[in-house]
């Protein structure tokens, strides 16, 4: 059995130690907004936050984080809106396919949270997620637009 | 304002709470409608809360279609936007009509352009009946009665009544046959930039994709495919791994694959990897890229080749020449890389199958169940949900089949197939291998006056669908070249032609398909002679353009955007280059630097389009954008080679695609000339490649003429 604090809440989990943490989310706790893209860290469709740093949740043993606070997307905000980056994604139109935006939304959160104004160099360095429908320019505008909210994302 | 309005209102809000402005956003969660007897048509159910239901026979993949068409729908409808909504059309359904919504088939840029017609239609007899129905309750002619905002209205004596309080009596009427269309000074929704009805969800996690599905008694399996194509499953060791945490059964799929099914989808994977299996590899292992690049090259010398294009005498022509030039391009194979992987959940039962597929085709869809079951088309009920991005790879149907070959020996109980990365990308349908050698004569005003375009690869058609071969002919191998989409008719003396080279290797339909290669071997050869010739890039293709005044119209558009000729920083160059496809007129200029060590940076690109008639403005630019995202990844990055008869590469460390600091500012332009509709997905990628590489000669004088970039030294001095 591992524990695993997710949203606040702790589970008993019967998975495998080494069981990545992606697949513990999606298949035990059955939270499927977090998406498992490449199984390398490669792509960042996984990243969650674990202690609040955004981490690529496929290359994360289960076993390993029983201490931490792990946060998802269903976690980010009760309403799927009320993120300031949620509602820059909403009011900009990000997602196209939308596969990767989970991921994307939690690396610009982080990156917010640790840096409310951010340069478009700084923005280049922490999003490092894979789109392929190519969002890329709106994600860029829509991270300027949550810090310029001056809300807290 | 009726009573359920002011209702709706608050139960809306009341499910948002605390969103603040969610009405004015106009963002629907999309659910099915419990059509009742509020169906107008097959195009329409309005509720009585007044909610619009738009039904959507295409599919969602990002590109902006169950929007787009939602749109063209609720325009003829003279519907409130902010009530409108959509819903897949399911396939069963379709075929249970009669295929009354039509073709399910969403590519080739044709969600808009191949159903404007017939949905527009719909939209407006929808209309027709709501008006026909308020004015049998009021009694009076329907030629006195208006419609505007979802809501009808009786002129003169200014009674009105919304369209959710009539839709129970307009849905008892016959559905009109002959409607009268708007014409595009009269719409209101059509053109404009309305967001996605589909965004909200994917904000947070809750749009459910195939791959998220989950089922009571649900299990999963994990499959590997022979590496090399054409090759066949000889054995595997199911003992080996049967008491692993969570295994079930360990299955033959059809004869090239095995997969495991287990409890959780981690464990079957985790399983396979542990599995003994013995493949016949056959003849396959023995070719490489190498071998292949060879087999093209001879196409390009061969005496026989499929025609495209022949106008005047080429030969004498490049003989009476001032100068000949000549060079040699190559493509490599493309994988896909859809962000979520390859996957499928079916359920076979009482003879019966159900499935779960994000597919670009839901017909096929449909039939590929049917027939991996062993059952009737009508015995099979097929969920469609959004796709995780299609680019053409989710077209085909070889995971549908998969998924119910596996559940169907495990029966009663849903099993969802997933692909690991590694196996989506080495089982594609790659974008074609292709060379081309461009020979071109110059007069001494350097004009050009004669022009061979041989290409030569691998046939989409001939690997997919022989059927649609033409006397050994694959049309779309001309694509953008034909003498309909050919911009250059100046040329009096023109061939093109195709030498067909088929290997093991599956081939397929990748965003744009050979539109991309095409225009990347005809723009930077024209920009070689521009070169050759002395002459400003723009202003030769100009003149090459004067009998093509729509190519013309939006090279000029870009040209005029990127201010074409005013000096730019130090260090930064321009290129240029336009297309036709889809139906749509394209253009780009890219503004690159590259340093001394050879880094090189795209800046800024600047690119027109002119599809027709533009439905949204905001997800055209969308998709213009991300066109560069697409075509760039390939033109920087894209190869898939061939060793041994399988894909070297297999995940995103050796298959790298464009990231976020690489992208350049990109500004669209839409210059719409009206008159007709063409598509939006994928022509823009085309002029993505060639205005980037254009600008590196010009930055460099190095011209790029075998893809991808990274294998190129731009270092220069």
């Amino acid at each position: 059995m591992i524990k695993l604090t997710v949203n606040g809440t702790t589970h008993e989990v019967d998975a495998e130690p080494d069981t990545p943490l992606l697949w513990v989310i999606r298949e035990w706790l059955g939270m499927t907004g977090t998406k498992y893209g490449c199984g390398i860290a490669q792509c960042g469709a996984c990243t969650v936050h674990i202690d609040g740093v955004a981490t690529r949740s496929c290359q994360v043993p289960a076993g390993s984080v029983s201490a931490a606070q792990i946060v998802t997307i269903e976690g980010l905000s009760s309403d799927g809106l009320s993120n300031p980056v949620q509602d820059a994604w909403l009011r900009l139109d990000v997602p196209q396919c939308g596969y990767c935006q989970s991921g994307q939304i939690m690396a610009a959160v982080a990156l917010l949270r640790s840096n409310p104004t951010p340069t478009d160099a700084d923005i280049d360095t922490a999003m490092t997620n894979i789109c392929r429908c190519g969002t890329y320019q709106r994600i860029r505008e829509a991270i300027h637009a949550a810090a310029m909210s001056g809300r807290k994302a | 304002m009726s009573n359920k309005m002011a209702l709706r209102r608050r139960s809306f809000l009341g499910s948002v709470a605390a969103l603040g402005g969610g009405l004015a956003l106009g963002w629907r969660v999309p659910a099915f409608a419990d059509a009742g007897d509020q169906e107008l048509g097959i195009w329409v159910v309005i509720s009585p809360d007044d909610t619009v239901t738009v039904r959507i026979a295409r599919s969602e993949m990002g590109q902006g279609t169950f929007t787009g068409l939602a749109q063209l729908v609720a325009d003829e409808l003279d519907a409130d936007w902010r009530n409108v909504q959509a819903e897949y059309v399911s396939p069963d359904e379709n075929l249970a009509h009669k295929r009354a919504w039509g073709d399910m088939s969403t590519g080739g840029s044709r969600g808009i352009r191949g159903s404007v017609d017939y949905v527009r239609k719909g939209g407006a007899a929808a209309r027709a009946m709501l008006i026909t129905a308020a004015s049998m309750l009021w009694d009076v002619p329907a030629a006195e009665c208006t419609t505007k905002l979802g809501v009808v209205k009786h002129e003169k004596s200014g009674r009105t009544i919304t369209y959710g309080d009539i839709a129970a009596d307009a849905a008892k009427l016959p559905v009109p046959t002959e409607v009268t269309l708007k014409t595009p000074e009269q719409w209101t929704i059509i053109g404009k930039g309305v967001r996605r009805l589909d965004t909200f969800q994917k904000l947070s996690g809750r749009q459910v994709f195939a791959i998220d599905v989950q089922l009571p008694d649900m299990l999963n399996a994990a499959i590997a495919q022979c590496p090399v194509y054409g090759g066949t499953l000889r054995s595997f060791s199911a003992d080996k791994i049967k008491s692993m945490p969570g295994v079930r059964t360990v299955v033959p799929v059809d004869d090239n694959a095995v997969a495991v099914v287990a409890d959780k989808w981690y464990q079957a994977k985790t399983a396979l990897a542990a599995l003994p299996i013995v493949w016949n590899e056959g003849a396959g292992a023995m070719v490489d890229s190498a071998q292949i690049a060879e087999l093209l090259k001879g196409g390009l010398e061969a005496k026989e080749a499929a025609l495209g294009q022949k106008h005047g005498d080429v030969e004498s022509g490049l003989a009476s020449a001032a100068k000949v030039i000549e060079a040699m391009y190559a493509s490599p194979y493309l994988a896909h890389a859809t962000m979520e992987p390859m996957n499928c959940t079916a359920k076979f039962a009482d003879g019966k199958v159900e499935i779960w597929v994000p597919s670009q085709n839901g017909d096929a869809s449909l039939a590929a169940a049917a027939e991996a079951g062993g059952v009737k088309l009508g015995d099979v009920k097929v969920n469609k949900l959004h796709l995780g991005g299609g680019f053409g790879r989710r077209g085909q149907q070889d995971y549908t089949r998969q998924a119910v070959l596996i559940a169907k020996q495990v029966p009663g109980r849903p099993v969802k197939l997933i692909w690991t990365r590694e196996e989506d990308t080495a089982h594609d349908f790659y974008r074609p291998i292709t060379q081309c050698r461009l020979r071109a004569g110059l007069d001494a005003s350097g004009n050009v006056v004669a022009l061979h375009a041989r290409l030569s690869g691998q046939s989409i058609l001939a690997y997919l669908a022989p059927s649609r071969m033409e006397n050994g002919v694959d049309r779309i191998a001309f694509q953008s070249w034909t003498e309909e989409e050919f911009g250059y008719k100046t040329i009096p003396n023109l061939l093109i032609d195709h030498a067909v080279r088929n290997t093991h290797v599956p081939v397929g339909f990748w965003r744009g398909v050979n539109t991309n290669q095409n225009a990347i071997y005809m723009e930077c050869f024209i920009d070689e002679l521009a070169n050759a010739a002395g002459k400003d890039p723009l202003e030769f293709r100009r003149a090459m353009l004067a009998k093509s005044p729509k190519h013309l119209a939006v090279l000029n558009a870009a040209a005029e955007k990127a201010e074409w000729g005013k000096p730019l920083p130090a260090g930064v160059f321009r290129g240029i280059c336009q297309n036709y496809g889809y139906g749509s007129y394209t253009a780009a200029v890219a503004e690159v630097s590259v340093s001394p060590q050879g880094a090189l940076k795209v800046h800024r690109i600047v690119a027109a389009t002119d599809p027709g008639y533009a439905v949204n403005p905001q997800q055209i630019e969308a998709q213009v954008q991300g066109s560069f995202v697409y075509g760039l990844s390939a033109v920087l990055y894209g190869e898939i080679s061939i060793a041994k008869g399988r894909a070297v590469q297999s995940n995103f460390d050796t298959y790298p695609v464009m990231r976020l600091a690489e992208m350049p500012k990109v500004e669209t332009v839409i210059v719409p000339s009206g008159g007709f509709w063409g598509g939006v997905g994928e022509p823009t990628i085309a002029v993505a490649g060639p205005a980037v590489l254009n600008a590196i000669f010009a930055a460099t004088g190095k011209r790029i003429r075998t893809l991808p970039l990274r294998q190129h030294d731009l270092a220069h001095a």
